[in-house]
């Protein structure tokens, strides 16, 4: 055994045959030993007729993987400097294992280096193009993969439909009921301010009714439903890219729109209306529980909403939650299916589903409702 | 040298939930060990790894660790234990948005005070050792199968372990890159003096490498035998030992023949 007042040291003296860097005492981790910085220096300092570098050491000599580091990187050195590096007379498994680690000499080519800003810019300016051209081709696959559905002529596996409505339609009533409730209480708030101010309120009902079918209704149901099935739609088709399932599904001779996408983005389209119904009725509800806290009572407050909304303001809503559901379906399908094979890649599509999906769904509200005023509905 | 287990599995019973993977299982590591777990698929090589590196409970029985059961030590020393493991997973394990470099550091990081510096150093020998000098900067997707599973061993002994733990090293790996991987271990765990446990059901693997071994049954669910494989592939009282060591045909000589240990 060794002495425990060994300390790490290492002398470096010059005969004939070149430069020897003699290593004493405990070199592992704990010892803190110098660096190869260091070493090297030492051994510069010294001038031999031979340049060449040999290593020893002492009887004492504890090492670890850290004096390893250090001999790899003078090694390294020695190298590139054409100075030859004997390491003969250290321990044997050192020997083998400084061996292993300089087998391989010939560093790969450096990975790309990351772009100049111009180049980042025009890479941005083109990603927002690609985007547009990707968005469009992917509108179009799913619209002929819905076609070729509604001729019969598909191969959606129908029986992933029930399960999709399942999981988007009863399992989202929580969620959907109590967001709407609040939205209802914040329309019915808002509005009795205001109101009350003429000894209007109410009105109160009008305005949540308005407020709930043809606006809020749609939008925060659509908002739920992005964050809620747009983001699984993308991680799932995510994974199964990482998990080549989708390779698999396209060399069986399946499409994977036809295969994965139509079931996703019916059960949604079929399953958005009857949430946004669902939403008006509990956003009236709560906007009915604030009004009934201003001497509005639940029979007048259900005569006005019922006097003040018509079919055709239900309709109007509920189209827009049809359009709504496609896009949310299409954001998270298409980021799912163009994602990458790795975790971060499959989180990166997520996180894309769901911006995505909610930037269509704030321009097409918009677009909806100029094109309903000009309409006059 | 003198023996002293590592490892000791005492009447382990593993399950998932109410469904029984092996039962009564009894084997020890001993230190300097190239220690296989094998047996064919679906009879709980994997499960049984994931118990000895503490990732599931057993159901019954005990796994000593350098005599001390891994599961009943407080956090702390549980940490302590498993500073000195290294692991490589079935498919590499490693961490997809950092660089190699960055993969190696988190053990690095997480356990030692090491100067920048220090640590570029150690882990540029790091991955020297498994022959990947120069991919620092490279992302594991940058790279082939075989380059990730030695990345992943580069992480695994970045703390210089004394246990090392492998599932299925060679899994979808070409014979050339499997071999060369086996001969990697081989010639890490002998200069670093690490204990190594590997699940495999690659006979090559198992007959190059392996110096002791235990086999899992699916049909009866416990251990069928236990020893060097290639006295098993002659001796074992089990035919079914056997004929799963000589690939279904006890007449052929197994690859890679005995004596082929540097």
């Amino acid at each position: 055994m060794t002495d425990r007042d060994e300390h790490t040291s290492f002398t470096v003296t010059a005969d004939g045959d070149g430069i020897v860097l003699h290593l004493k005492g405990d070199w592992t981790s704990a010892a803190a030993p110098p660096g190869a910085a260091a070493l090297r220096d030492a051994c510069q300092s010294q001038s031999s007729p031979s340049g060449d570098w040999r290593v020893s050491s002492a009887a004492d000599f504890r090492w670890d993987s850290t004096v390893a580091s250090r001999l790899f990187a003078l090694a390294l050195y020695c190298d590139r400097q054409d100075i030859a590096f004997d390491t003969s007379a250290l321990p044997d498994n050192l020997q083998k294992l400084l061996g292993l680690a300089t087998a391989v000499k010939q560093p790969p080519a450096p990975p790309a280096p990351p772009p100049g800003l111009a180049a980042q810019l025009k890479a941005a300016m083109h990603s927002v193009q690609d985007s547009a051209v990707e968005f469009l081709a992917f509108l179009g696959a799913v619209v002929l993969a819905l076609g070729a559905t509604l001729l019969g002529r598909s191969q959606a596996r129908m029986r992933d439909l029930l399960y999709f409505i399942e999981q988007c339609g009863p399992k989202a009533i929580g969620i959907v009921a109590l967001i709407s409730v609040l939205v209802g209480m914040i329309l019915a708030y808002l509005g009795a301010v205001q109101l009350s101010n003429f000894g209007a309120e109410v009105y109160v009902a009008n305005l949540v009714a308005l407020g709930m079918v043809r606006e809020m209704g749609p939008l925060m149901t659509a908002v739920i439903m992005a964050g809620r099935t747009g983001a699984a739609y993308a991680a799932q088709l995510g994974t199964m890219q990482s998990n080549e399932e989708i390779d698999a599904i396209t060399t069986l001779g399946l499409s994977p729109v036809e295969y994965l996408v139509v079931p996703r983005l019916l059960a949604l389209v079929l399953v958005m209306p009857l949430l946004v119904i669902f939403a008006n009725i509990i956003g009236l509800a709560g906007g009915g529980l604030v009004a009934a806290g201003m001497d509005v009572n639940i029979a007048q407050f259900i005569d006005q909403a019922r006097s003040s909304v018509t079919l055709g303001d239900i309709a109007t809503g509920l189209f827009k939650s049809l359009v709504f559901a496609g896009l949310i379906a299409i954001a998270g399908c298409q980021a799912g299916l163009a994602s990458g094979r790795t975790s971060a890649a499959v989180g990166n599509a997520t996180t894309r589903a769901v911006v995505h999906a909610i930037v269509y769904l704030v321009v097409a509200d918009a677009l909806l409702n100029i094109i309903y005023n000009l309409l006059g509905v | 040298m003198a023996t002293e287990s590592v490892i000791e599995v005492r009447d382990l019973t593993m399950r998932y939930g109410s469904r029984l993977i092996q039962e009564n299982l009894n084997f020890s590591v001993q230190r300097g060990d190239i220690f296989v777990i094998m047996g064919g698929s679906g009879c709980g090589k994997s499960t049984l790894l994931k118990h000895l590196i503490g990732l599931s409970v057993p159901a019954r029985g005990q796994i000593l660790v350098n005599g001390e059961d891994f599961f009943t030590a407080s956090p702390d020393r549980q940490t302590a234990i498993r500073r000195n493991w290294g692991i490589t997973y079935q498919r590499g394990g490693l961490f997809s948005d950092l660089t190699l470099a960055e993969n190696v550091a988190v053990p690095l990081q997480q356990y030692t005070e090491l100067s920048q510096a220090e640590m570029a150093e150690l882990i540029s020998y790091k991955l020297a050792l498994v022959g990947l000098h120069g991919f620092e900067d490279y992302y594991p997707s940058e790279l082939s199968g075989g380059m990730q599973k030695r990345a992943a061993l580069a992480r695994a002994i970045a703390l210089d372990p004394e246990l090392l733990f492998f599932d299925e090293p060679s899994a979808g790996l070409d014979p050339l890159s499997s071999r060369r991987l086996d001969e990697l271990i081989v010639q890490l765990s002998e200069s670093m003096g690490g204990t190594v446990v590997i699940v495999t059901h690659e006979l090559a693997s198992i007959f190059s490498i392996a110096n002791n071994s235990v086999f899992l049954d699916a049909e009866t669910r416990t251990q069928l035998d236990y020893g060097n494989p290639r006295e098993l592939l002659y001796h074992s009282r089990y035919p079914l030992v056997r004929h799963f060591l000589s690939r279904g045909g006890t007449d052929n000589p197994p690859p890679g023949s005995p004596g082929d240990r540097p």
